[in-house]
């Protein structure tokens, strides 16, 4: 097992993470004294971004399998629409569990039609995705009208309420119960004592290990068991020769065809058990246009982590904590502000002692740019922190898409015996 | 002969729409043997590699690999009959190691996963076995175009194949990789290997091959040995006639220069320049020819003289005006015309209509445009008149371009071209994959537009047709232009040296 | 070559369609609902003048829209961007149009002038980032779109707002001479009398403007020659002289320019001010048009009048206790459908025309079999 976690996470690269998330807390709990807001690095704040980042990490993790095999999703929000319908009627019926499953199979089902549209008929990925987020809205739609009637609490847009996955907390450091005895809280403890940056590290701990749901940790397991899928098994390394070159897979004898089928419908199980997050864990009922478009926030974090899983993960915390932030209202957006002066001020530093001029340049304008913001606006509009994570994924795109490696036949329209 | 061949295949025929790419083709290929299969573009080896591939079902024959009757349905089953293939274009993963393109299909396992330690020390031993220098754990897009070559063979090696194919390995090759590998194919031999070298270089099947079959026209003309032919004996066999000669030797060449080129260079983003320092000239009716292995600069040099290379540096002068700064369409409407390396890339639009195809690169003048607009009666009336005038093979002018054969999409192009009467005309591989009847036309084509006048540069890989044709030639190696010579004096060999770098000229030195 | 036309343009919608009514009505049977008398129900509502002329305006937009969409497709790109594109465009609109009263015909002119900047800025972002910075326009325009759902939202609610507007919230009322008149008047003339409240919105002269304007430029105009050529072959057209970047940008700008005249319609013929919920989803809907016309205007001409008319007939539905959104369901699957009977039918028509051509040439060569090339 341990060869296994050094093995996904080599040592130098994981450290290099860990020291910058440390660094990043320094730079939260160094903005939340300064514009005195706790709430940035309270653990209400952590446990909030990693309930809103799941959703997003689980339609970034479905975008990762369908373009690693080549078949570009932009159907993932259809599909995770299909799952929020899927796990509250599945809910209602016959209990969460229940639920969770029919969301992924519903999400499963219309990863399936892409897969029909695209692999069998070689259809323009693109537009099959746009077709399967049109027909995942009305069909839905069609279901409610039907299912959830007026007698049953429910309506067209919305199902009756539903009950939810329980949450835990994990033993001894946040508290937990083991085996009916209450382990005793130590973050908690140390949280309260509120030490400079150790209470505010731990209080971001805690929200990740109390009070933590079941169906939370089964998607953050997905991370590390996607890493090994596709890259320690056979099934994995042919998965990925598909979307790198299908025509020299198919000539080694892979079946490029089914692979690309397994892909887009896991794809799309993805992007179902991240509806079915969203009823079961979010909000305990289905409402229409719950998603609000999280599957192509999910594609966005894809992007950001470069295709690759570890780095979908980190996506989805960043749009994740963005997204939390809208419901804490006004003053610690600011102080998120002046964090990500602060942030992007130093690194601006790191590059000029790099003797990158140009960049620290760049790097310090824009820090200053939003050192002002933070000085001259008192309130930011919510409006707008709701675009954060397609402003950062554009911002991300536009600064790094040279360097982000996208699998190379991604969007090829293959078909078999075309190779030369 | 008691032995019994590797390989029988027999009357094999294979129909695609309105054509026939393989007719009852005969072949007999002996175990531990380098059997060549020569023939033109076109004339069906490439169909042929695939039905033993696998990748294409014949309509009739039959194949027997080893006494055993086979039927192939896919890649898998050929592979598992132990027959490899080597393609012409790299089947490669860039972004994937060597380990993973080489084992892909074939994982070793350990439990759930890859053993990597196993694929990874078989790959290291079958290295040293055939002289195949490789890193398992490197990234195939950091590799060289030989190495990638490599990898392929250990694809194939390592999947335990006793017949390997290898199509037209030494295309893409620089001459001291193609010793490599020739040094590779022996050693394959003397394991026990069977080889089939397809190709259409015939100096290199004398040298490399033991026996070499000749097909033509979709069928197997003849079976021979190196000792038995030269390349001339091969070459009519290949085209079934006494060859067509290119040569035009009474001189055209006028004092005018028409397009002068000075110190065009051009940088890429490695540092090292794709073209320095060009410098030549051409001349009214003169045919300037550039010799060199594929892949030296010629198709940067093609591309940064009508002006899709921005970012190339130096003087681009045609009749006085200095081009340099302009744009494709201004050097296109200032008098340069191009016939593309690769049609269907460049050329044409394939479901676009004749018309519109012959209206590419023209379509901002007349007869094809009128003011702000495509002049369709004009453009059509003008594609007719191509098609009359250049013998191309076409129902009406309103059939989309992908309804020609290869030759005639190329007459096509070369009519739109010659039709416009440009004052220089490039012309890259204009007879590269075309039948010989279409070859004769194009250089028909070539000859009296020289003789009217126009400044042609000449780019081949066809050295009889460069020196056939030229009137004077240089030769392209690394980006730069190390020799000018006078095609009446220079042999093939001659020529062959220069283009490898082996010999250098004196101005070279001098430099 | 003509029959093969009419197979890819005529046939491939129509089998679509027949299936999307067909997978439509199986759902309906599926809940228990006789699917001929929910499809008769919308055919005798939906034939009504009253419905016609709604029908009419409701396939103004996707009209529009259709042809921002189908300009990208036809080099290649692909514009998602629309929906946010025209909100933007509706509500900028709204707002200046609402600060001044200019003279009648000048009033209207600027509103879509201004509309047509703000689209074309808006889409000409994700052509930028395409050009300079190699970004794919499928991920910057459905990011633009989501930053165009939020900025507007922001624009609208802090500062477009207009203080008079009571309990609904919506912008000033632009001056009666920046509104489009109807065309009831016309239509009078024809001895057609619409019930009061029913107007066929004037903007239809203008869509009608358009779509012949986007038929003589792409099909006529050398500018429509290199859209194309990029489209089809982009190497090509590198080589025969297209700019690739220009014409990208030139390209999403045209797009955008459309994609901001899509609410106009309904702002200048109808709402006269941006409203909280003014109608959404023709971005979207206008790329299913563009699938189904495929490209070609008076194709997306037909598209957009029958999701108009399916959108207006689906109101009886809920009537009859039919689930209205079967419509969604069939305008869905038609989607997915034509993309897929068009693939199989062009393949199909390609193998035909290449076997003929190949014939044609052999007989001319005197019966030789012709050789692969």
């Amino acid at each position: 097992m341990s060869t296994l976690a050094s093995r996904l996470f080599p040592a130098r690269r994981t450290g290099r993470y860990l020291l910058l998330a440390l660094g990043g807390v320094l730079v939260l709990t160094v903005a939340g004294i300064i514009s005195d807001t706790v709430d940035l690095t309270a653990r209400s704040t952590a446990s909030a971004a990693l309930r809103l980042s799941i959703p997003i990490l689980l339609a970034g993790l479905g975008g990762l399998y369908s373009e690693r095999s080549g078949i570009v999703n932009i159907g993932l929000e259809g599909m995770m629409i299909a799952g929020t319908w899927f796990a509250a009627w599945g809910a209602w019926q016959f209990g969460p569990w229940t639920g969770v499953v029919l969301g992924i199979l519903g999400g499963a089902l219309f990863g399936l039609l892409h897969g029909l549209a695209t692999v069998t008929f070689n259809v323009d990925h693109i537009v099959s995705g746009v077709a399967i987020n049109i027909l995942g809205l009305g069909a839905m739609r069609f279901l409610s009208s039907i299912v959830y009637t007026r007698d049953t609490g429910g309506s067209v847009v919305q199902s009756p309420p539903v009950q939810g996955i329980s949450n835990i907390s994990l033993p001894f450091l946040a508290g937990g119960d083991l085996f009916g005895w209450r382990t005793p809280d130590f973050f908690g403890w140390l949280e309260r004592r509120d030490w400079f940056f150790i209470s505010d590290l731990v209080g971001i701990l805690r929200g990740f290990f109390g009070d933590i749901n079941w169906l939370t940790i089964l998607a953050l397991a997905i991370v590390p068991l996607t890493a090994w899928l596709l890259w320690r098994t056979a099934w994995g390394l042919r998965l990925r020769s598909c979307g790198e070159d299908p025509w020299a897979a198919e000539s080694l004898g892979v079946a490029v065809l089914r692979m690309k089928y397994y892909a887009v419908v896991i794809s799309g199980a993805l992007a179902g058990f991240g509806g079915a997050f969203l009823v079961l864990v979010q909000a305990n009922i289905y409402r229409e246009s719950m998603t609000g478009g999280r599957g192509f926030i999910g594609l966005g974090a894809l992007i950001f982590g470069n295709w690759m899983p570890a780095g979908v993960l980190g996506g989805s915390v960043v749009f994740g904590f963005g997204d939390s932030l809208r419901f804490r209202g006004p003053n610690i957006v600011r102080s998120f502000i002046l964090a990500i002066a602060i942030a992007v001020l130093v690194i601006g530093v790191y590059a000029l002692t790099r003797r990158r001029v140009t960049r620290s340049i760049v790097l310090g304008s824009v820090g200053v740019g939003f050192l002002v913001f933070y000085l001259l606006v008192q309130q930011v509009p919510n409006q707008l922190l709701t675009a954060t994570p397609y402003l950062v994924t554009l911002l991300v795109l536009a600064a790094a898409t040279q360097r982000l490696r996208m699998p190379a036949a991604d969007g090829a329209r293959y078909q078999r015996g075309e190779a030369v | 002969m008691a032995q019994e061949p590797a390989i029988h295949l027999s009357g094999i025929t294979k129909r695609y729409p309105g054509v026939v790419a393989n007719k009852d083709v005969e072949l007999k290929v002996m175990p531990a043997e380098v059997h060549a299969i020569v023939g033109e573009n076109g004339a069906g080896k490439s169909t042929l590699m695939k039905i033993l591939y696998g990748m294409v079902h014949p309509d009739e024959g039959t194949i027997e690999i080893r006494g055993q009757r086979v039927h192939f349905r896919s890649p898998k089953d050929a592979i598992d009959a132990g027959i490899g293939m080597v393609h012409q274009h790299f089947m490669l993963a860039g972004n994937l190691t060597v380990l993973e393109n080489v084992v892909l299909g074939s994982e070793p396992r350990r439990g759930l996963e890859i053993d990597f330690r196993r694929a990874s020390d078989r790959i290291k031993e079958l290295g040293r076995q055939y002289g195949l220098r490789l890193n398992p754990a490197q990234k195939v897009e950091t590799l060289s175009v030989g190495e990638r070559q490599r990898v392929e063979i250990m694809k194939v090696l390592y999947r335990g194949a006793r017949i390997l194919i290898l199509d037209e390995p030494t295309a893409v090759l620089v001459p001291q990789e193609v010793e490599d590998l020739f040094a590779s194919i022996t050693d394959l031999k003397g394991e026990g290997e069977t080889v089939i070298f397809i190709s259409h270089k015939l100096d290199e099947v004398l040298a490399i091959a033991d026996t070499i079959t000749v097909m033509r026209g979709g069928e197997t003309v003849g079976t021979t040995t190196p000792d038995q032919v030269t390349t001339h004996d091969l070459a009519e066999m290949m085209i079934g006639s006494e060859l067509p000669s290119p040569e035009t030797r009474e001189s055209t060449v006028q004092d005018e220069v028409l397009m002068e080129v000075e110190g065009l260079s051009l940088p890429s983003g490695d540092g090292r320049p794709i073209l320095s320092d060009i410098s030549f000239r051409i001349r009214r009716g003169e045919i300037v020819g550039i010799a060199g292995i594929e892949g030296n600069g010629q198709g940067p040099l093609v591309d940064a003289l009508i002006g899709l290379r921005p970012e190339a540096t130096g003087k681009v002068v045609l009749r006085g005006d200095d081009l340099a700064d302009d744009d494709a369409r201004s050097r296109r409407s200032a008098g340069i015309g191009l016939i593309p390396e690769d049609r269907q890339k460049q050329g044409l639009l394939l479901p676009s209509p004749l018309w519109e195809n012959a209206a590419l690169g023209h379509q901002f003048h007349p007869p094809y445009a009128k003011g702000p607009w495509i002049d369709r009666k004009g453009a059509r009336q003008q594609t007719a008149e191509i098609v009359r005038r250049f013998g191309v093979k076409a129902p009406s002018v309103d059939v989309p371009a992908t309804a020609l054969s290869g030759g005639n999409q190329q007459k096509l192009v070369v009519g739109r071209e010659m039709i416009a009467n440009p004052v220089v005309l490039l012309a890259a591989h204009p007879t590269r994959g075309i039948d010989v009847g279409a070859q004769a036309a194009v250089w028909e084509d070539l000859k009296r537009a020289r003789h009217e006048g126009m400044g042609i540069l000449l780019i081949s890989a066809d050295l009889e047709e460069l020196i056939g044709l030229s009137d004077t030639i240089h030769v392209i190696f690394e980006g730069r232009l190390v020799a000018e010579l006078d095609p009446n004096e220079v042999t093939p060999e001659i020529l062959g040296s220069y283009m490898t770098g082996a010999r250098q000229t004196q101005q070279e030195g001098a430099a | 070559m003509r029959g093969g036309r009419l197979l890819t343009s005529v046939v491939a919608p129509a089998i679509a369609l027949v299936i999307a009514f067909a997978i439509a009505a199986l759902a309906l049977l599926l809940v228990d609902i006789d699917p001929l008398f929910a499809y008769g129900q919308m055919w005798e509502f939906g034939t009504t003048t009253e419905s016609l002329i709604s029908m009419v305006n409701r396939a103004i937009p996707l009209f529009v829209s259709a042809l921002a969409v189908a300009i990208g497709f036809k080099m290649g790109l692909f514009n998602i961007g629309v929906e946010g594109a025209y909100l933007l465009a509706a509500l900028v609109g709204a707002y200046v149009g609402g600060l001044y009263a200019l003279p009648a015909v000048l009033h209207v002119l600027a509103i879509l002038l201004v509309g047509m900047v703000v689209g074309a800025f808006w889409n000409g972002l994700a052509g930028w980032l395409k050009v300079k910075r190699g970004v794919h326009e499928v991920i910057s325009t459905i990011m633009l779109n989501f930053v165009a759902f939020s900025l507007s939202a922001y624009l609208f609610l802090n500062i477009f707002k207009a203080e008079t507007a009571g309990l609904t919230t919506a912008t000033a009322l632009i001056p009666r001479s920046g509104w489009i008149p109807s065309l009831n008047p016309v239509l009078n003339l024809f001895g057609v009398e619409p019930r009061a409240g029913s107007d066929l919105h004037g903007f239809l002269v203008i869509a009608v403007f358009l779509g012949i304007f986007y038929h003589y430029l792409v099909s006529r105009s050398r500018f429509g020659y290199d859209l194309r050529a990029s489209g089809i072959n982009a190497p090509a057209a590198h080589a025969s002289g297209v700019n690739p970047n220009r014409m990208i940008l030139n390209t999403m700008l045209l797009s955008g320019a459309t994609a901001g005249l899509v609410g106009m319609s309904d702002l200048l013929g109808f709402f006269h001010q941006y409203v909280q919920d003014f109608p959404t989803g023709f971005g979207f809907n206008g790329i299913a048009v563009a699938l189904l016309g495929r490209n070609n205007p008076v194709g997306m001409a037909l598209g957009a009048l029958l999701f108009g008319f399916m959108n207006r007939a689906a109101l009886i539905l809920d009537l009859r206790d039919v689930p209205r959104e079967i419509v969604t369901i069939i305008q869905g699957v038609v989607v997915l459908t034509v993309v897929i009977v068009y693939e199989v039918i062009a393949r199909y028509v390609t193998r035909r025309t290449v076997a003929a051509a190949a014939r044609a040439t052999a007989e001319q060569e005197g019966g030789e079999e012709p050789l692969a090339a």
